[in-house]
C-alpha cells in the first residue's frame, strides 16, 4: 500500500522524498505555481503554491509529503492570496499582454486567468528596464522577469554555464547576465541551452520568431493552465 | 483662407472654444476667434491625441511592432497592424509575399474597411440624423427616405459584424489579433472559415449596394443642404494601383491638385519623404503634412474615401465601379466635391471591400499553406496602406540587433489635419458669422468634423453626442459665456 495524504478531501499517493506539489501534479491535481519546475530543485520564492497543511500555511513546492497530511489548496482564502501575489507580479514589471509575443504561452498570464484576476489592482511601478538584444539569436526583455530563478537554475545545474544570476535584495532584486559587459552576447549562452527554453514568461526569447503561432493554437488557447498538470507540456519543451 | 489662421490682432478677437471631452484625456478642441462683429476671423482645430506614438516603439524588437502598434489606436488597430507588417516585410527583405499571405492580409484589410465604414455610417451617424441637420423641413424628407429602407439599422449591425468576423478569422481575434507577421501571415483561412464567410457574402453585397443607394436618395432629397455644406477645394492624395485602379492595400502615390491636374503619379511610397513634408505649428501637437512641391502654405491636401473614389481612374469591382460613375456624374459633379460626399464615397468603398472579399473567398489561394518569405535584411522599412480614413504611413529604422531605433507614423487624421480645419472654417463662416453661438450652429461643426471620420476619441460618440465645450471669450480674454454638451447629449451652460 502506498502512502497518501489528502488534498481538498481527495487521497493523493506519494513516494518518499516527494514534495506535496510533485505528488499532487503527478496524480493530476493542479496547484498554482510559477517558480516550481519538475526538473529543478525547489526555489520556494513565488509563494503561489502555498497550501494549508494541517491548518498551517506552507509552500507546497518545498514541503515534503507525509502520511496522513490534510492539505487544502482550492479555497477562497488561498486563491485570493494567490491572486494578490499575481497582481503584485504584474505591477512590479511591465506586462503588456496584448503586445507580448508570449501571450497565450505565458504561465503568468495563464495563472492570472486561472485565478480570475480581472485587474492589476495595485499601482503600476512602470520600472525602466532596457532590453538586451546583443545576442544574435536571443533577446532578453527584462520588463517581464518575475525572478523565478528557473533560468539561473537551468544554466547552472543543467547547462553548466552560470549565464544568469539574481542580484540585489528585496524590491531591488533583479536578473543579471554573468559577463563583464553584462551582455548576453558576451556569454557562452546558446539556443540549445536548457535556460533558453525554461522562462515561464516572456523574458528569454528566440529572435525573429514572435507571433509565428496563430491565436487559437497557442498553449493556453487549447486548454487552461490547470489542465496542464505536467508543466513540461505547458512549456513545449518536449 | 490662410489669413484666418493667424489673425493680425488676435488679442482683439472673441474666442469660441469647442472642446470635445476633456483636455486631460488628450482630446481636441475647436477654437473660433470672432471679431467685434461676431465674424469668424480665426479657426483652429486642436488635436493632442497622437503625441508620443513613436516613443512607444523605440527600442522594441521589430517583429513585435505590428502587434504593438495596434495599441496606438482603438479605432482602427488592424490598419496599423497591416501597415507595420508591410514596413517590416521590407526590413526582412520580403519583397513579394506568397499569394496566400498577401491574399489573407488583403482579406483582413477589407474586413477592417467594412466594419469601420459600417460603424461610422450606420452607428455613429445614423443616416436620418446625418442629413437632417439643417432644417426641420429637410429633416422630414430625410425621415421619409429612411422609411423607405426600414431594415437599414439591422443591416448596418450585420454588415459590421461580418467585417469583424473576417478580422477574427484572419487575425485570430476581433481586436489585438496577430495574423500579419513580418514576411507574411501566421495563418490562412481554413476551409470551414472560408465556407462560413462565403455563405453570407452575396447578402452583404446586396445590403452594401442598398446603402449606397440610400445615401444617393438622401442627397437627392437635400440638394442645396449637402452641396453648400462646408464645401472647400483641396489637393488630393491616395494610393492607386499601377493601372490607375483603386487599391486600398498597395500601390503608388498619386497626388492631384484641386483643379484635377496630376501633381505626381505612381510614386514609390518607399521614398514618400521626397514628396511629403510635415510642418509643425506652435498651437497644435499634431503635425501638418504638405506636398513639398507646393510648400507649407498651399501644399495641404485631403485623404480618405472621397479622395480615393475621385482620385482613382476606376474601381476594379463591377458594382462599386458603377456606383462610382453615378457619384461622379451626380448633380454635374458637385456631390464629388462636397464635404458630405465623404459619406457617399464611404459606402461605395464598403461595397468595393465586400466585392473584394467575395473574390478572395472564391480564390483557393486564401487557404494556401505557403505563408512566409524572407530575403535580404534591410535597415529601413516603409509600409503604406489606404486605411478606412485615408493614407497611413509607417516608417521604421531597425538596428543590427533587431531593435527599432526610429519610427515615423503619419496617420490619416494627420494627413487631413489642415483639410478638417478648412471644413470647419467654411462651416463657421457659413453658419456662425453674425450669429450668437447656439447649439445648432455647433452641431454643424460637429457634422463637418465627422465627415472625415477622424480617429479621435471624441468622435466615437454617436452624432449629436460628441462631448463639446463651448466657450465665448471676449477680446480681453475673459469668458463671457459658455455652453457644454456631455456624452449623453445634454447641453448646459458652464459656470
Ligand atoms: S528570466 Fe524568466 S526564467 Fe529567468 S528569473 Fe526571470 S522570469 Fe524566471
Ligand atoms: S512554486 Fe512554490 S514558491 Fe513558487
Amino acid at each position: 500500500m502506498s502512502k497518501t495524504f489528502t488534498l481538498d478531501g481527495k487521497d493523493v499517493p506519494f513516494r518518499d522524498g516527494q514534495t506535496i506539489i510533485e505528488a499532487a501534479l503527478e496524480a493530476g491535481h493542479y496547484i498554482p505555481h510559477l517558480c516550481h519546475h519538475p526538473d529543478f530543485k525547489a526555489h520556494g520564492s513565488c509563494k503561489l503554491c502555498t497550501v494549508k497543511v494541517n491548518g498551517r500555511q506552507t509552500a507546497s513546492c518545498t514541503m515534503q509529503a507525509a502520511e496522513g497530511q490534510v492539505v487544502e489548496s482550492e479555497t477562497e482564502e488561498l486563491n485570493s492570496e494567490r491572486r494578490a501575489l499575481t497582481q503584485m507580479l504584474f505591477v512590479e514589471g511591465n506586462h503588456f499582454c496584448p503586445s507580448c509575443e508570449k501571450s497565450g504561452d505565458c504561465q503568468l498570464q495563464a495563472t492570472a486567468y486561472h485565478l480570475n484576476m480581472m485587474t492589476a489592482h495595485y499601482d503600476h511601478f512602470f520600472p525602466n528596464r532596457p532590453l538586451d538584444a546583443s545576442h544574435p539569436d536571443f533577446l532578453l526583455d527584462f520588463n517581464r522577469c518575475i525572478l523565478c530563478s528557473l533560468c539561473v537554475r537551468a544554466s547552472r545545474d543543467v547547462d553548466g554555464k552560470n549565464v544568469f544570476a539574481l542580484a540585489g535584495r528585496g524590491i531591488k532584486s533583479h536578473l543579471i547576465v554573468n559577463a563583464r559587459s553584462g551582455k548576453l552576447a558576451d556569454t557562452d549562452f546558446s539556443a540549445a541551452d536548457k535556460a533558453a527554453s525554461v522562462c515561464p514568461v516572456g523574458v528569454i526569447l528566440p529572435k525573429r520568431r514572435g507571433f509565428a503561432v496563430p491565436i487559437g493554437e497557442r498553449t493556453f488557447d487549447k486548454q487552461p493552465i490547470d489542465a496542464y498538470v505536467d508543466t513540461r507540456i505547458a512549456r513545449k519543451e518536449e | 483662407m490662410s489669413n484666418l489662421e493667424t489673425a493680425a490682432n488676435p488679442e482683439k478677437l472673441r474666442r469660441v472654444a469647442i472642446d470635445p471631452v476633456s483636455r486631460v484625456e488628450g482630446h481636441g478642441k475647436v477654437t473660433l476667434l470672432l471679431d467685434d462683429d461676431n465674424r469668424v476671423h480665426q479657426v483652429r482645430l486642436h488635436i493632442v491625441e497622437f503625441r508620443g506614438f513613436e516613443k512607444f516603439i523605440q527600442g522594441r524588437p521589430y517583429w513585435e511592432v505590428p502587434v504593438m502598434v495596434q495599441r496606438l489606436c482603438g479605432i482602427c488597430p488592424v490598419s496599423h497592424h497591416i501597415a507595420a507588417s508591410k514596413a517590416m516585410d521590407m526590413i526582412l527583405g520580403a519583397e513579394h509575399l506568397t499569394p496566400a499571405a498577401e491574399k489573407n492580409r488583403r482579406l483582413m484589410h477589407y474586413g477592417q474597411i467594412m466594419q469601420s465604414h459600417a460603424l461610422h455610417f450606420f452607428h455613429l451617424c445614423s443616416p436620418d440624423l446625418l442629413f437632417g441637420f439643417s432644417s426641420e423641413v429637410a429633416r422630414r424628407n430625410i425621415v421619409g427616405v429612411a422609411a423607405e429602407y426600414p431594415d437599414i439599422a439591422r443591416q448596418g449591425v450585420l454588415l459590421r459584424k461580418y467585417g469583424q468576423e473576417v478580422i477574427r478569422m484572419t487575425a485570430g481575434k476581433r481586436i489585438h489579433g496577430t495574423g500579419a507577421v513580418p514576411g507574411g501571415v501566421n495563418k490562412a483561412l481554413s476551409r470551414e472559415e472560408r465556407d462560413t464567410l462565403l455563405a453570407d457574402v452575396y447578402q452583404m453585397i446586396a445590403w452594401s449596394r442598398d446603402a449606397v443607394h440610400l445615401v444617393k436618395r438622401l442627397f437627392e432629397q437635400n440638394l442645396e443642404g449637402y452641396n453648400a455644406f462646408g464645401r472647400f477645394r483641396a489637393h488630393q492624395l491616395s494610393l492607386v494601383r499601377a493601372d490607375g485602379a483603386m487599391d486600398l492595400y498597395h500601390g503608388g502615390l498619386r497626388a492631384r491638385s484641386m483643379d484635377g491636374e496630376l501633381l505626381f503619379d505612381h510614386f514609390d511610397y518607399r521614398h514618400y519623404w521626397d514628396k511629403i513634408f510635415e510642418d509643425v505649428k506652435s498651437w497644435s501637437y499634431m503635425k501638418f503634412p504638405f506636398l513639398r512641391s507646393l510648400g507649407p502654405e498651399a501644399g495641404w491636401y485631403r485623404v480618405g474615401p472621397l479622395t480615393r473614389v475621385v482620385n482613382c481612374d476606376f474601381i476594379p469591382t463591377p458594382f462599386a465601379d458603377k456606383e462610382r460613375r453615378d457619384f461622379l456624374a451626380f448633380d454635374e459633379g458637385r456631390a464629388a466635391g462636397a464635404t458630405l460626399g465623404f459619406h457617399w464615397a464611404r459606402m461605395i468603398e464598403m461595397l468595393h471591400a465586400v466585392e473584394c472579399i467575395k473574390d478572395l473567398l472564391q480564390d483557393e489561394d486564401i487557404m494556401g499553406t505557403e505563408l512566409m518569405v524572407s530575403g535580404e535584411r534591410a535597415g529601413r522599412g516603409v509600409g503604406v496602406i489606404e486605411a478606412p480614413r485615408g493614407t497611413l504611413i509607417h516608417h521604421y529604422r531597425v538596428d543590427e540587433n533587431d531593435l527599432v531605433t526610429r519610427a515615423n507614423l503619419i496617420v490619416s487624421t494627420t494627413h487631413n489635419n489642415q483639410a478638417m480645419n478648412e471644413a470647419v472654417r467654411q462651416v463657421a463662416i457659413q453658419y456662425l458669422d453674425g450669429h450668437e453661438v447656439t447649439e445648432g450652429l455647433l452641431n454643424h461643426i460637429e457634422v463637418a468634423i465627422r465627415a472625415f471620420d477622424p480617429c479621435l476619441s471624441c468622435a466615437t460618440h454617436a452624432l449629436g453626442k460628441m462631448p463639446l465645450e463651448v466657450e465665448l471669450v471676449d477680446a480681453g480674454g475673459s469668458r463671457i459665456s459658455a455652453l457644454s454638451r456631455n456624452a449623453d447629449g445634454e447641453v448646459a451652460a458652464c459656470a
